[in-house]
């Protein structure tokens, strides 16, 4: 007995169909997204677009929407019930990546001011 | 001491209603862990670089050195490059080979033409006198891009050897399921060249 043969709660993994939810269509529609912010990102930084002191903000924006547009359109982190691991991850990833970048720069700066 | 049966044990716990995971699925799983672990190893260099941006030891700073003409031309290779990665996957998983090869062979073409563009600029940063060792900003720079360079260097290292092995052993389940992981990766490195260019660059350069 092998395969689709067992019982649901018995079956050895990797005998489904190997199907993907991607296609040609969404990998365009997500290299699109990623050509226009990219250039919106070059332009906002040379130019006087955006009221100046907004200009980092604008750039983090914009960065923040590719990857997220990467994430959907290449890496296919859709709402699939497969994917749930992969979101829950990817949410925990983030976590420590904020707690890393933002928890330096804030005890960094604090240090230089009080160094000044 | 009775024998027990599959029947015996009433229904499978609702978790496991749909049966395992399929190999495509746990494979997946476990090589985005480790994408994430990369991801946050990079965000230790990021959290570096943000803190020491501005410490360039009366050295020259982003304005002086960067190029964004050059770091343009670097995004859009990048970014086509993970663009023909994803049509190549998609034709391996159709079995149309030979489209297969020529995408994966425009993608390695890219990719190689990112990284000569930055061993380019490193060499004229150096040749300058603007080496890592000049001031803490080059320090952190040269090891956040330069960490980015190398794992685009190893992806394309990987990339020569599963296109030697579909050629040598065809579209096996086995050799699909090391393509996936090969094409998470590439995405994974643009998302981070993301954040490369918008902090290092287009910032450091205003």
């Amino acid at each position: 007995m092998v395969g689709a043969d067992r019982p649901l709660h018995e079956r050895t993994p990797g005998v489904e169909a190997e199907e993907s939810r991607a296609n040609v269509l969404s990998y365009t529609v997500g290299f699109g997204l990623a050509v226009i912010l990219t250039v919106m990102s070059f332009v906002v930084a040379q130019t006087n677009l955006l009221w100046e002191p907004g200009i980092p903000v604008g750039l983090v924006v914009l960065a923040f929407a590719q990857i997220g547009v990467h994430l959907v359109f290449f890496l296919h982190m859709g709402s699939g019930s497969d994917n749930t691991n992969n979101i829950i991850a990817l949410t925990y990833g983030v976590w420590i990546v904020f707690l890393v970048i933002a928890g330096s720069c804030w005890i960094m700066f604090n240090l230089y001011a009080n160094m000044m | 001491m009775t024998a027990v049966t599959t029947a015996d044990r009433g229904p499978a716990p609702l978790a496991a209603a749909e049966g395992p995971a399929p190999t495509r699925t746990v494979v997946a799983y476990g090589f985005w862990i480790f994408l994430l672990s990369d991801i946050i190893m990079f965000s230790g260099l990021f959290a570096a670089y943000s803190v020491l941006w501005r410490n360039t030891a009366g050295g020259p700073d982003g304005r002086e050195l960067f190029d964004l003409r050059n770091v343009f031309i670097e995004t859009a290779c990048l970014l086509l490059s993970s663009y023909t990665c994803g049509l190549a996957a998609l034709s391996a998983e159709h079995r149309q080979i030979g489209r297969f090869f020529v995408l994966e062979a425009i993608t390695f073409l890219l990719g190689a033409a990112f990284l000569l563009i930055e061993i380019s600029e490193f060499a004229g940063m150096v040749a300058k006198g603007a080496g890592p060792s000049r001031s803490a900003f080059l320090s952190a720079f040269f090891t956040l891009v330069g960490t980015h360079g190398a794992h685009v260097t190893s992806g394309l290292l990987w990339l020569i050897y599963l296109v030697a092995q579909v050629a040598a052993k065809g579209l096996r389940p086995p050799v699909l399921r090391r393509l996936l992981c090969f094409s998470l990766f590439w995405h994974a490195l643009d998302i981070i060249w993301v954040g490369v260019f918008t902090l290092v660059y287009l910032m450091g350069a205003r």
